[in-house]
């Protein structure tokens, strides 16, 4: 058995140690809202927060992951209300959405780590992510907005 | 036309519905062209045909039934944006399902074409319309006055003297028995609160937070997971295989031969289930195959293009279209253009790689999946199985993804076959590379463009496409003109230049071609409009002033005076190239220009994109701008960054390292602009894509004088 903590909630699977997060989260586990977009950690779509970092989890082997703080879209937030995700729904950023999930986890290391990101800077962390519906410049955009939210967050607290 | 029993029962069966409420529903009389609104609350028998369903509860909670799928376009916000209009109800409050496929019910439900909007939504306002004015009625009965003193908002009827109201769930049980009013007035444009505003979408906050359920989501209880090893070589049969080592992968339970329909062909392909994704796809990658191709050519990309471009220098082939004699006024003209374009096959690469759930169960077969065309996937299964139509049942996932790749009935055919094997609801998963490599693809076609010029003016216009017909795959048919040979090319031209034609030049290949956004003007519009310029210059015309020239009716005028507005094309400077295309496609024109420049390392920028659309009548300006951004996007790659290519008929192709997608990094600033007039409501998935190729080789001539006739082309090279 692997113990896995996801989203503060305690796991126990029997899966093979060297399938990849990816798939024990979303066919063992059922928390479907990490995609698989092309597994060799080209597209972005399954990235996921290890221990505050984000990874592929398409290349991550799940005993890896064993014992450490993993984090989903689904955990990103308790009511949606992320930054990102308000400033998300702000500017109608998704069409088809598939890869959204990996967009916003990848989004929310920047954030984290530089509140207050240049284009170049979103450029510089997002470019592992592939949107094909090409809702990039609203990414670039909602970053900014969220940028803006989560200083005014901190301001009120 | 059917014959089809309705009944209230069955209605709320197949909707999931119950409860005293009002159901409001299309008939459409064979004899009138017009759709008629029917009270469907109470019907018990009658020949109808049922296009689209509302349907208000006690509560006052409104459902409707989409017919279309979500794959990004946004119809799950349009059309309940529509609705809520007429209706006079909460965006909030209008709750929205997915339909199931069934042509009888809801007629064409394939999601193509951009066609959801523009062939619903005179419909869907005259249905929310007369829903309201039955509620009216019944309000103005209950407080015995005259209905005119009555109005809708917020889901209540008012009386405007008294200020008293009505919730409309406490007038539904009432208003269900009227029978619906035969007119009804619809609101003025400039009387719309929610139609043409920019409205935030609904599915939104399903998309940030994990929930929203697309067709690699669905889990049904004792699903099994499945993968496919089809013929790299796209056509053929599995001569044998070796399992050994795949039935030794932990969680494999069954590996066996399937058989899958393409369209009116056939494809093998050996499954492997297992009780998890991974296990499936680690049992595939042990598989050892041998396939029979034999009698299938194994084609190289030259080749292609050697054999189409021969064969436009000696055949005339189909025409499509001709007006006048071309071949006489270019015999005779005082200056010829003869040039050839060639445009590359494409993936659609759709983000949610091809897969689909089916649960086979003896007399019936369940179909969950990112399906654009439900009802064909429910008359193909149900011809391939032999069951009644009503026991395939198909149902619509959000979409990540589809482009036209997922109008095809192959996947869900072949996750059915499985399922009938192992008796069981199976997920049948394509990998990346499975998409990438099996097609089917946007087919690669060449064009000779041929113009004549007298005295500067252009008086003729040739044209020949060869490339792969999608439509022989659907219809098996050789004998016809590819119809679509002309799309993209505006209308007006053939007003103002009087010898014009089309013709095909018929090309076919084993591989399987579908419509990939916006189909074939995704690639004429590269040809024709790239053509067009190298017309301008030969006349000694500024490229944007010949459009106006023979653009001569007035929404193109209007079109092309708002470009020439927001580009500062009268003002453009040395060292900026400006290029410009204007394409129609599904009823709508998108007009765009690029500005390019060299970089101080010497490679070309892409400064700039403006483009404006002319869709007439429009829901939701935003959803639009993100659309043909999207779409400039999509053919931003599809013009500098990947194509398909063959070498001894294998796809080169696999993944995104080697069929790259573009990125943030790629991306220039793209204003949209929207035409604002009362004409018919044209597309919006699709025409922002076509003039952005054109536009930014266009522009690049107009920089460097290099003129760019195949793509793609690495700009970063020019």
């Amino acid at each position: 058995m692997i113990n896995l903590t996801i989203n503060q909630k305690p796991y126990s699977i029997d899966a093979d140690p060297e399938m990849p997060l990816l798939w024990a989260l979303r066919d063992l586990i059922g928390l479907t809202g990490t995609k698989y977009g092309c597994g060799v950690a080209q597209c972005g779509a399954c990235v996921v927060h290890l221990n505050g970092e984000a990874v592929r989890s398409c290349v991550t082997k799940v005993s890896r992951a064993a014992g450490q703080k993993i984090v989903t879209i689904e955990g990103l937030s308790k009511n949606n209300d992320h930054p990102l995700q308000l400033a998300w729904n702000e500017i109608s950023v998704p069409q088809c959405g598939y890869c959204h999930s990996g967009q916003l986890m990848s989004a929310a290391v920047l954030l984290r780590e530089n509140p207050n990101p240049t284009d170049q800077d979103i450029d510089n962390a997002m470019a592992g992510n592939i949107c094909r519906c090409g809702t990039y410049p609203r990414i670039r955009k909602a970053i900014h907005l969220a940028a803006e939210l989560q200083k005014k967050e901190r301001e009120a607290k | 036309m059917s014959t089809k029993q309705v009944s209230r029962r069955d209605f709320l069966r197949v909707s999931g519905l119950a409860g005293t409420a009002l159901c409001l529903g299309f008939y459409f009389p064979s004899s009138a062209k017009d759709a008629e609104i029917i009270n469907t609350t109470g019907i018990t028998s009658s020949e109808v045909e049922l296009n689209a369903w509302i349907h208000i509860d006690t509560s006052g909670k409104v459902t409707i039934f989409n017919h279309r799928a979500e794959m990004g376009q946004g119809s799950f916000q349009s059309v309940p944006q529509i609705i809520a209009e007429e209706l006079e109800v909460d965006l909030n409050d209008v709750n929205i399902v997915f339909a199931q496929g069934n042509r009888e019910k809801y007629g064409n439900q394939v999601t193509g074409g951009s066609s959801t909007i523009r062939s619903s939504y005179k419909n869907l306002l005259k249905l929310s319309a007369t829903a309201r004015v039955m509620l009216i009625t019944i309000a103005a009965q209950k407080w015995n006055v005259n209905p005119a003193e009555c109005y809708a908002a917020s889901g209540h009827v008012f009386h405007k003297v008294s200020g008293k109201k009505f919730h409309y769930g406490e007038l539904v049980e009432q208003a269900a028995k009227l029978s619906p009013p035969k007119e009804v007035i619809l609101k003025k444009t400039s009387e719309y609160k929610l139609i043409r505003k920019p409205l935030l979408r609904q599915d939104t906050p399903l998309k940030t937070n994990g929930t929203a359920v697309f067709g690699l989501d669905k889990k049904l209880p004792g699903m099994l997971y499945a993968t496919v090893e089809r013929n790299p070589r796209l056509r053929g049969i599995v001569k044998s295989y070796d399992d050994a080592a795949t039935l030794k992968v932990p969680g494999v339970i069954k590996v066996f031969k399937v058989r899958m329909g393409v369209f009116k062909t056939f494809r093998e392909g050996v499954a492997v289930v297992a009780n998890s994704t991974w296990a499936a796809m680690q049992g595939k990658k042990a598989l050892k195959v041998e396939w029979d191709d034999s009698g299938f050519e194994h084609i190289n990309t030259a080749e292609i293009y050697q054999r189409q471009q021969d064969s436009l220098q000696t055949q005339e082939g189909l025409f499509a279209k001709k007006q006048g004699d071309p071949d006489a006024i270019l015999k005779q003209a005082e200056k010829t253009v003869d040039v050839v374009y060639q445009t590359p096959y494409q993936s659609h690469s759709c983000m949610e790689p091809v897969n689909c759930v089916a649960h086979y169960q003896g007399d019936k077969v369940e179909i969950w999946g990112p399906i654009q065309a439900p009802e064909w996937v429910q008359d193909y299964i149900s011809e391939q199985l032999n069951l009644p139509k009503e026991k395939v049942i198909v149902n619509m996932t959000f979409l990540g993804g589809g482009f036209g790749r997922k109008a095809f009935m192959d996947y869900p055919h072949e996750a059915t076959m499985i399922s009938k094997e192992m008796n069981a609801p199976v997920q049948v998963v394509w990998t990346r590379e499975d998409d990438a490599t099996q097609g089917p693809y946007r087919p690669g076609i060449s064009y000779r463009c041929q113009g004549a010029i007298n005295d500067g003016i252009v008086t003729a216009l040739k044209f020949r496409m060869a490339g792969q017909n999608n439509d022989h795959w659907r219809s098996g048919k050789t004998d016809q003109a590819n119809r679509s040979t002309s799309e993209g090319f505006l209308k007006p031209y053939y007003d103002s230049i009087k010898d014009i034609s089309f013709a095909e030049v018929q090309f076919e290949t084993p591989i399987p071609t579908m419509w990939w956004r916006s189909v074939y003007a995704s690639t004429n519009g590269f040809a024709y409009e790239s053509f067009l310029d190298e017309m301008a210059i030969a006349a000694g015309k500024d490229p944007l002033a010949l459009r106006r020239q023979y653009l001569q009716e007035e929404r193109s005028q209007l079109l092309i005076d708002k470009m020439e507005e927001v580009s500062g094309w009268k003002h453009r400077k040395k060292n900026e190239g400006f290029g410009v295309a204007i394409t129609e496609c599904f009823a709508s024109t998108v007009g765009q220009i690029v500005k390019v420049s060299r970089a101080a390392d010497g490679k070309i920028k892409i400064d700039q994109v403006w483009a404006v659309m002319d869709c007439g009548w429009y829901v939701n300006p935003d959803i639009i701008k993100a659309q043909v951004e999207g779409s400039i996007v999509m053919a931003l790659g599809a013009a500098t960054i990947h194509e398909i290519t063959f070498k001894d008929g294998l796809v080169e192709q696999s993944n995104f390292y080697n069929y790259k997608m573009p990125r943030i990094t790629d991306i220039p600033p793209i204003e949209v602009y929207i035409m604002e007039n009362e004409a018919d409501a044209g597309g919006v998935g699709e025409p922002g894509l076509p003039a952005f190729a054109p536009a930014l080789t266009n522009a690049i001539y107009d920089l460097t004088g290099k003129r760019i006739r195949k793509l793609p082309f690495d700009l970063s090279a020019v």
